[in-house]
């Protein structure tokens, strides 16, 4: 059932969204389980955020790239984490939590943080280009795959159509009437 | 005596200058890991390029960019035996696209020379 959206604001959520970078589901592979500590030296797995959507970004704290994205991934964290959905980033710096740690600290950045292993960069097809992000979707599939600096509307799209669920058949103009496709 | 070590940077990439701009940035840095019967070794480098990217906000950033050279000056130690010697180095640099950055890698160099 479509529900058609008056309010042509971004925070409109009953506006279905068909996100261009987002995979149909049939083409969605599952996204490599790991276990990495967080800043309180708990584990982390993927599978704790298993019925969720997940944004996973690869970053380091001294790519400039990733430090355009992440405010971005701060809001949408505050946005959408009521909503079964949850920003993960993995820090690939080789200093560890010694660097990152200050980092956070410094943008007042709101979700949770790991980090990374060679094995995990590895597992996710050879991590090497700073920020890679993925988008997973809520049966754990990687859903889009994001090389480098995206746009803010590539993420918000592909969030907000996984939060959805199913892609609908239909996309709607901001205007709620059906886009020919 | 001063030497002069060519650096290349492939077209699309940048490696940031040894003064980056900011202070999360990765220097380009070379640095003497032994100079046998040299001493000194100090490094002059190129002026940068000031240079905006996608990912600088609009700001330009101190990089280097395609061909150029860093300048090593050593004198040769009083004493030292006459023959051939090595001065081996490590060069340290991070480099970026126009949108996306690649980790920190350092490379090994030497420089042969012969004392008379």
């Amino acid at each position: 059932m479509l529900a058609v959206c008056l309010i042509q604001t971004q925070a409109c959520s009953s506006r279905s969204v068909k996100a261009a970078s987002v995979k149909a589901e049939q083409d969605r592979k599952p996204a490599p389980e790991f276990a990495l500590k967080d800043a309180d030296g708990k584990t982390v797995h993927l599978s704790d955020y298993k019925g969720k959507v997940v944004l996973l970004d690869f970053f380091a704290t001294w790519c400039g790239p990733c430090k355009i994205e992440i405010p971005w991934f701060m809001e949408m964290e505050r946005r959408n984490k009521d909503r079964g959905f949850a920003v993960l980033g993995v820090s690939m710096d080789d200093e560890g939590w010694e660097v990152v740690k200050p980092f956070l600290a410094e943008l007042g950045v709101n979700y949770r943080v790991v980090i990374g292993t060679d094995a995990t960069a590895t597992q996710y097809g050879g991590v090497d280009a700073l920020p890679t992000t993925f988008l997973i979707d809520k049966d754990g599939r990687i859903a889009a795959v994001h090389i480098g600096l995206a746009s803010k509307k590539d993420f918000t799209d592909g969030i907000e159509q996984l939060l959805q669920g199913t892609a609908p058949a239909v996309t709607l103009n901001n205007d709620g009437r059906p886009r020919a496709e | 005596m001063q030497t002069k070590i060519p650096v290349s940077i492939r077209e699309g990439f940048h490696v940031n200058s040894n003064t980056p701009s900011e202070e999360y940035l990765i220097p380009l840095k070379l640095t003497w890991t032994s100079t046998g019967a040299l001493e000194g070794g100090s490094v002059t480098y190129p002026k940068p390029l000031m240079e905006k990217f996608d990912f600088s906000d609009g700001k330009p950033i101190s990089v280097f960019m395609g061909n150029f050279d860093l300048v090593a000056s050593f004198k040769v130690a009083a004493n030292a035996p006459a023959g051939p010697g090595i001065a081996a180095g490590k060069l340290r640099y991070q480099a970026c696209s126009n949108k996306a950055c690649y980790p920190p890698k350092t490379i090994d160099l030497s420089i042969s020379y012969q004392v008379q």
